[in-house]
């Protein structure tokens, strides 16, 4: 078997590269599992304004910072593809790992705070996702974001060493729009969680 | 692709082997799309037994309530609900889709587009494997403590939602764990179909020169892609409220059940053009090539399939009319269900209008075709009745709905199954099959069809309920007459499984000692045929450039009535 | 690839973006409700757009794709506005849905003796 693929994929009649192509269904078809949740969550939410009231236990600065971390790896990795553009394989290495650790620090904040509700002394704090449905959303929506930041990291500690040696460069860019959709994801929870009351 | 090799028409179906692989590694491991796509077939045959079978074991029951069931043993209440669950889960996600999009398009969007491959070749290669993971965890889910899941292919909460209703604990959330892996498997397929048929069309291949198999297959898998989204995100909700205690759909808990129902719809009804739509595209390709007639209005059919998907997106409500949504909604929707038969009614006047004034050849591809048409149209005109939702209120959950749906799946699921095997067996197989077989098995499958659904019209409309496991506990429905037409629609049902095996027989010795099949036996324009039956591993040993659409026909002026996409000059 | 255009100043985007989020922060705190839902929700659309528009080259890319983007968006709309007058609305001129009615009936009531007065 060829190592090289097949001819299919280097056409291009739509003129947008067929990764990147690709990409964008994967993206599209994503919007609406997210979506379809958060329209759940809403539904629910303006049905039952007293959610506002459980909002509250939400930690902002926490989700704050973790909004501030995830637009900064939004940045390394298209500063990535930039240097991966540019042959820089050295450069783009790094600003990879750079993004990974992005993701590692939203993870730990993340953990922090789901520590904090779930294994919280004081019964007024414990919130677990029986709690009531608003924490029931909490916990599975950032809990399936936090399975794609889990699955990006995962993917770009993959493709980073094949980079460094200049295999398939244009792959960066493919996981940079996925981990830019990640962030944008983030950018709806964190005022529809933490910061409405 | 430089190892493509000119294979000849005699090749044997499993003979040609270019690349020294294992057998293990050339049909488990492959990335080739043909064999993925037989994968694919084969894996959604294996489960229409399965499906088959569940079916013949319930309606054993319904017929002679009680009885030891011949090959199965008693079915208990409790079974009962698990076999139609599993019957109309399988069915649909496990037959429908893996055979009519999946594996006729993986066999045919990169041969008919004229390329060597699907694009994503590993990424095909993960979507049959979690596929096959899906059947698996399916087949799990029957042997676990407490049996399959009985509650019904719509898993309506709070039912599916807490294991102290349903009885299965661990059964429902293997259920629904396969169906969301099924999900995931056909999106990522659905990715690669869309985006092959995007970017990789042959050169000189405009937009209306591909083949409508190739647009409905490709428009149905956007079209799963965009509805099958808020379904995903309900069953990671469901599966928590199975799993973790969570009340998103239990009233107990301020859940709410008709938001599943919502978002199973919303999913739910464009599931049925997804499979729809392929089916109708294999029909169109049968009929055009054994009718010598250019296809009538393709541009019209392009487009009212356009519009048929966009109106399939806000019809769902309509499987609730009696669920208790807010009425002015459901005029709404009652306006939708109706307006959608029309772009369906054109496409399908768009067929009849095909076959008048062609030179209509009857061989068995034609007649599954055929079939198609008069049983699908059946279906669809029972639909509208249950369309409207005053009528509905009286419709809903009996086995007119039964009956409806099955007028219009079957024609989708298996009749357009067997005729695009039928059409494309020789390219497959390489092999032709035994057209008298074959025309034995169209007409026994056709009539005890009908013997099936035609009578529970008239039960349903005798106000015979569904999901019920013995009717003799009702003194209205237990008369005479009633019984004698559930064991009539038994019988016919029996009767059509047995004509099944005149199928295997045909398939399996056609497989190996069929005539063999040329390159081009039904004398078709499009590109598939252009190329040894099977082709070899690369498809084209020469990609091909396209120089007109693919249905023409008896053109005027041609020596030969066919007039291939590929070829420069007049024939 | 996608070299044929300019590439944006992504230092200066990123700047921008973490003004935005500040505002977005801020404003809720003043507890002015039209201004909290246009503060976070307002903004969170411009930084997608951003995001979108420049850190994934949506403007460099081609049109169809804004297109495919923004359908998906609309279809979700679609299934926003056809399920809320089910979840959400529960009574109208001839026609009232008293079963959920009872229900959020009963979750204000327990929320109320549960709440200890947090509820607005």
């Amino acid at each position: 078997m060829s190592m090289q693929g097949p001819l299919a994929t280097s056409r291009s009649a739509t003129g947008i590269p067929t990764g990147r192509l690709g990409v964008w269904w994967l993206l599209a078809s994503e919007i609406f599992i997210f979506g379809g949740l958060i329209a759940c969550y809403i539904l629910y939410r303006l049905n039952n304004p007293w959610w506002g009231g459980e909002a509250v236990f939400t930690k902002v600065p926490a989700g704050a910072f973790n909004t501030f971390v995830l637009l900064t790896s939004s940045l390394f990795i298209v500063l990535a593809h930039d240097a991966a553009e540019k042959k820089d394989f050295d450069r783009a290495f790094k600003f990879i790992w750079y993004t990974i650790g992005g993701g590692g620090v939203f993870l730990l904040v993340k953990y922090y705070e789901y520590s904090s509700k779930l294994f919280a002394d004081d019964p007024e704090l414990l919130k677990t996702p029986l709690t009531n449905t608003y924490w029931s959303f909490y916990y599975t929506a950032t809990g399936l974001h936090a399975l794609h930041v889990i699955g990006g990291m995962v993917i770009m500690a993959l493709i980073s060493f094949d980079l460094r040696k200049g295999f398939n460069p244009h792959r960066v860019e493919l996981i940079g729009l996925y981990w830019h959709f990640v962030d944008i994801v983030w950018i709806f929870l964190f005022p529809l969680l933490y910061i409405a009351k | 692709m430089g190892q493509t090799t000119v294979t000849h028409d005699s090749h044997a179906a499993h003979g040609h082997d270019h690349h020294e692989q294992s057998f293990i590694m050339k049909y488990f491991f492959s990335t080739d799309h043909k064999i993925i796509g037989l994968q694919y077939m084969f894996t959604g045959m294996f489960m229409a037994i399965v499906g088959g079978y569940f079916a013949y074991a319930f309606r054993m029951q319904l017929a002679f309530p009680g009885m030891e069931v011949p090959l199965y043993g008693t079915v208990g209440p409790g079974q009962y609900n698990m076999l139609i669950t599993n019957h109309g889960a399988i069915m649909i996600f496990w037959v429908a889709m893996p055979v009519l999009i999946a594996a006729f398009g993986n066999i045919l969007i990169p041969l008919m587009i004229g390329c060597d491959d699907m694009v994503f070749p590993r990424l095909n290669r993960l979507s049959y494997q979690i596929f096959l993971l899906s059947v698996v965890v399916l087949f799990m889910s029957f042997f676990v403590q407490g049996g399959g899941f009985g509650g019904a292919w719509t898993s309506y909460p709070p039912l599916s939602a807490v294991a102290e209703y349903n009885l299965t604990d661990w059964g429902a959330s293997l259920w629904l764990i396969a169906v969301a892996l099924e999900f995931v498997a056909f999106l990522i397929g659905g990715i690669n179909f869309v985006t092959t048929s995007m970017n990789a069309r042959a050169p000189g291949m405009r937009m209306t020169d591909i083949p409508i198999v190739v647009w409905m297959i490709v428009l149905a898998s956007i079209m799963f892609m965009a509805s099958v989204g808020p379904l995903i995100a309900g069953s990671v909700m469901l599966l928590m409220d199975q799993r973790v205690g969570t009340t998103f759909f239990v009233p107990s808990g301020g859940g709410d059940p008709v938001l599943w129902q919502h978002l199973f719809w919303f999913f739910g009804h464009p599931e049925v053009y997804v499979v729809l739509l392929p089916a109708l595209g294999i029909v169109a390709e049968i009929m055009t090539t054994f009718a010598r007639k250019k296809l009538f209005g393709y541009k019209t059919i392009l487009y009212t399939t356009f519009a048929t998907g966009g109106l399939a997106f806000v019809v769902w409500a309509h499987h609730q009319f009696i669920a208790g949504i807010d009425p002015r909604m459901a005029n709404i929707f009652l306006v939708t269900t109706l307006l959608i038969s029309i772009p369906i009614a054109e496409i399908l006047f768009s067929y009849v209008a095909t076959l008048y004034g062609g030179s209509i050849e009857f061989r068995t591809p034609m007649l599954w075709a055929l079939g198609f048409l008069v049983t699908f149209l059946l279906g669809g005109v029972t639909g509208i009745y249950l369309g409207s939702s005053a009528l509905d209120i009286y419709f809903h959950d009996s086995y007119f709905v039964i009956a409806h749906f099955h007028s219009t799946f079957f024609p989708i699921a298996i009749i357009g199954m067997f005729a695009g095997l039928y059409h494309w067996y020789p390219k497959m197989f390489g092999r032709m099959m035994d057209e008298t077989l074959g025309k034995i098995h169209f007409w026994g499958t056709i009539i005890p069809f009908n013997g099936i659904f035609l009578p529970l019209f008239l039960v349903g409309m005798a106000g015979q309920h569904r999901r019920i496991y013995n009717f003799q506990h009702f003194p209205d429905l237990a008369t005479a007459d009633l019984q004698g037409i559930r064991v009539f629609a038994t019988v016919s049902l029996v009767t059509m499984l047995l004509f099944q095996f005149v199928f295997a027989y045909n398939f399996f010795v056609s497989m190996f000692k069929g005539e063999k099949a040329p390159a081009n036996p039904w004398k078709s324009n499009t590109l598939e045929w252009t190329v040894p039956s099977p082709p070899p591993h690369g498809n084209f040993a020469e990609l091909p450039t396209v120089y007109r659409g693919p249905y023409e026909y008896s053109v005027p002026g041609n020596k030969e009535d066919y007039w291939p996409q590929n070829m420069p000059d007049r024939n | 690839m996608a070299g044929a255009h300019a590439h944006p100043n992504y230092v200066k985007i990123w700047v921008l973006l973490l003004v935005l989020l500040v505002v977005s922060i801020v404003g809720p705190e003043l507890g002015i409700p039209w201004l909290t839902l246009l503060t976070a929700f307002g903004i969170a659309l411009v930084k997608t757009y951003y995001v979108a528009a420049y850190f994934m080259h949506l403007n460099f890319e081609k049109k169809y794709v804004w297109f495919l983007l923004l359908i998906s968006t609309v279809l979700l709309g679609v299934f926003f506005f056809g399920v809320a007058s089910d979840i959400m609305k529960t009574d109208g001129q001839n026609w009232q849905d008293c079963i959920a009615n009872n229900t959020c009936a009963e979750q204000q009531r327990y929320f109320v003796i549960d709440g200890d007065g947090q509820l607005r």
